[in-house]
């Protein structure tokens, strides 16, 4: 089970202030219906980037799902997030193909570099790094998917400088 | 006729940088006003030389390979305005000897028979090359549920996802069962690290397999359909949603579709959220309906009580894909490909230590040192083969001497691996074995659902006992306990992930037993992976004295003067490898 992922020594959650009115469309969309735990889940977490105590409270409020079926699920599934997440979420590959091209030192590089481990979120929260188990990208291994971008045939040094032209790149 | 220049714009390509070349070729036409018509196709299988770019003209079909901007600049320059080709970059033509001409002609296409010549964006192309022929040719001639399924049947397709059922049983099934509401689901879940084959027939030819759904639903009487996709698929889930929505608009999908009264077919697309365990079928449902995505005993089996307790008959995307071409092309084409009990092709995704990976598609008995060294060109930088992991982590390693084993279910199944989806991760005499089984354990024991105690805790004590042995502790006794721990989790979990999680660790141990006696009675690990039983020194030789390791040693293990030769203190010394990676002149032996 992947206890490890509710791991909560991540930047806190205190003094965000969510507006809970977004989500009442996606309610809306699901109420009612049935299978609808899941997509409820993900549209939260599309909003927020996370799934906050205040959002678990108003869905479960709202549609009447009991709030420990809802934990249940959010706890089980590697999409969902409990703690807020950096704007830039660095997966890392660990599939097969990466791992057996040393995609352990591209997350080792990283770690050092931004200062976090594994799964954790930088003090500015403009990074999180995650190791995900595959991206299906094998060919070009080892991989990392920074957005919507993937980079491929990496080492630890090329993936530091391409962290670092993105911290660079917003700083400007 | 007019030149086409072709851009391919799968995953892969585009983490190749396909995207900058499609945009520096749309540039140049549009300020220069070339005359081609500039398209967009999905993945070739060819992904190590991505991105490619193909050019027809009068001439012929010319496949360029490894076109980034700056060469697209080149070879329109050269190739459209002064109709003169560059060979160089050619990997691929039917007009003279190309690098890659055997890499294409060993194949046979029956699942990617779109992928990559066509858009896959485009509902019309896919029309064009004998796209939703096979369900209007059932419904123009009247063929009967019971002939559809007798044909899937008759091809022996086998459920290209793992399991190897015969797909026309499983349709016979789930047709025996009367119920008004009936589903088809399409297991797009592709959890296995190592392969992607679904993900390039998703994004390359969608419509092949809703194509192949829609078959399936006329066969089984369904009136739903739901593709679970991995939500780590973006593309493909985009690519799917415009098919899905091209097909509603011609009334491909919707009310009474194909002319065929009382035949009422929508099919969604439901994300997953992210759990391998989804891929068995039980499951998948439980996901589905929003639950924890847990397996449940079988019978009853989903074509009895499926999706909302309704018979469901679910397939993978590989699967569904091929049925068009059996229905056109009749059971006997299929047939004739392959072994005795395993017909047709199998579409394998090589990767890891091999030089050409990307995805293959080859009729089932040829042999695994065929698809590795006449189509996958053989093991990266001339190192040595050492073996080949098949089925993810429900399967195994197959050893290089074991390498003239035939790719079918039963002789796959006999070595002690699985055919699984088909990836192939190629290992070399730089893997460690025992690093694998670790890997791949750490893999099943975190997806775990946690149902079966002897699942969710006897993975947990196996990889105890792996990391152990790899960090330099292996206790004599140590192979036995794990090949107990093995047996007993395979004999006491409900679900496929269970029973196939110890299969990695009982081939490496079956295969490679020497590596794992290295590793714990002499504390060596021969493949120089595991850190904690390798002694970094400075190579004298090649040592500039630049300070680089000195400076980023976390322990300061490293002493030495500026362009003197280092020293690495071994009593200070965690093994943690940074000075391995750091150094730029290759100057820190390992032994």
């Amino acid at each position: 089970m992947r206890i490890a992922r509710l791991r909560t020594n991540t930047p806190s959650a205190n003094g965000d202030t969510q507006d809970l009115d977004l989500l009442d469309p996606i309610i809306a969309k699901y109420k009612g219906k049935k299978g609808n735990l899941i997509p409820l889940l993900q549209g939260a977490q599309e909003l927020y980037g996370y799934i906050s105590g205040e959002a678990f409270d108003k869905l479960s409020r709202e549609t009447g799902i009991p709030l420990s079926d809802m934990f249940g699920v959010a706890t089980f599934y590697a999409q969902f997030r409990l703690s807020p997440v950096g704007k830039n979420i660095i997966k890392v590959c660990h599939g097969t193909a990466c791992h057996v091209q040393n995609a352990v030192e591209i997350t080792e590089s990283l770690e050092e570099m931004l200062k976090v481990k594994d799964g954790e979120t930088t003090e500015d929260r403009f990074f999180t790094l995650e190791s995900v188990a595959c991206l299906g990208c094998c060919s070009l291994a080892p991989v990392m998917m920074i957005g919507d971008q993937t980079y491929g045939k990496l080492t630890g040094n090329e993936a530091v400088k391409i962290v670092k032209n993105i911290r660079l790149a917003a700083e400007n | 006729m007019t030149t086409t220049v072709t851009v391919g714009l799968g995953s892969c390509g585009i983490a190749a940088g396909a995207n900058k070349t499609y945009d520096k070729i749309k540039a140049l036409k549009e300020s220069d006003k070339l005359d081609f018509q500039l398209k967009k196709t999905s993945c070739v299988g060819m992904c190590y030389r991505e991105p490619l770019v193909e050019i027809t003209d009068e001439t012929g079909t010319y496949l360029y390979g490894e076109v980034d901007a700056d060469r697209a600049v080149e070879v329109i320059e050269k190739h459209i305005n002064q109709q003169d080709p560059i060979r160089d970059y050619i990997v691929y033509t039917d007009l003279f000897d190309a690098p890659e001409n055997d890499f294409i002609r060993d194949q046979v296409k029956i699942v990617l028979r779109n992928c990559g010549y066509m858009d896959p964006e485009s509902i019309e192309e896919y029309e064009s090359r004998e796209g939703y022929n096979a369900i209007k040719m059932i419904a123009a001639e009247k063929t009967s549920r019971e002939m559809v399924i007798d044909t899937v049947l008759k091809s022996g397709l086998r459920g290209r996802g793992g399991g190897g059922f015969p797909t026309g049983m499983k349709w016979k099934f789930a047709n025996a069962n009367k119920s008004a509401d009936k589903y088809v689901i399409c297991n797009a879940d592709e959890g296995d690290p190592g392969a992607f084959m679904d993900r390039s027939v998703l994004e390359g030819d969608p419509h092949s397999v809703l194509e192949g759904m829609i078959i399936a639903a006329y066969a089984i009487e369904a009136t739903g359909g739901v593709i679970y996709c991995r939500a780590e698929y973006p593309l493909a889930i985009k690519r799917l949603n415009i098919a899905i929505k091209q097909a509603h608009d011609k009334g491909y999908l919707g009310k009474n579709i194909f002319g065929i009264e009382g035949f009422n077919l929508d099919i969604y697309i439901k994300e997953g959220a992210g759990a391998f365990v989804c891929g068995e079928e039980t499951a998948l449902i439980a996901s589905i309906e929003g639950e924890r995505g847990m397996p449940r005993k079988r019978p009853p089996f989903p074509a009895v009580s499926g999706l909302w307790k309704k018979p469901t008959n679910i397939n993978n995307v590989e699967t569904f894909a091929n049925i068009p071409w059996i229905i056109i092309h009749g059971a006997e084409a299929y047939a004739q490909y392959g072994t005795e009990k395993s017909k047709g092709t199998k579409v394998f995704a090589l990767a890891g230590k091999i030089r050409h990976s990307g995805l293959v598609e080859v009729p089932m008995g040829m042999t695994i040192r065929d698809v590795i060294f006449k189509l996958g060109g053989g093991i990266k930088n001339d190192k040595k083969f050492k073996a080949v992991q098949m089925g993810g982590p429900s399967g195994g390693c197959i050893p290089e001497y074991l390498s003239d084993t035939i790719v079918d279910y039963d002789s796959v199944n006999a070595t002690g691996a699985i055919m699984g989806s088909g990836g192939m991760v190629v290992m070399d005499e730089t893997t460690c074995m025992v690093d694998v089984a670790k890997f791949f354990l750490d893999f099943t024991c975190k997806e775990s659902c946690g149902k079966c105690t002897f699942c969710r805790m006897g993975t947990k004590r196996m990889l105890e006992i792996l990391d152990r042995i790899t960090n330099g502790h292996g206790r004599e006794g140590d192979l036995e306990k794990l090949e107990e721990l093995a047996y007993q989790i395979k004999d006491n979990s409900l679900c496929g992930l269970g029973q196939t999680a110890p299969n990695p660790v009982l081939t490496t141990i079956r295969y490679f037993r020497d590596e794992y006696e290295a590793h714990i009675n002499h504390k060596k690990c021969p493949a120089k992976v595991c850190r904690p039983l390798l002694t970094y020194k400075v190579d004298e030789e090649k040592c500039t004295g630049c300070m680089v390791c000195l400076k980023n040693c976390p322990v300061k293990a490293i002493t030495g003067e500026r362009k003197q030769k280092h020293l690495i203190s071994q009593d200070l010394c965690t093994k943690c490898g940074v000075c391995f990676t750091k150094c730029k002149f290759q100057s820190i032996l390992l032994s």
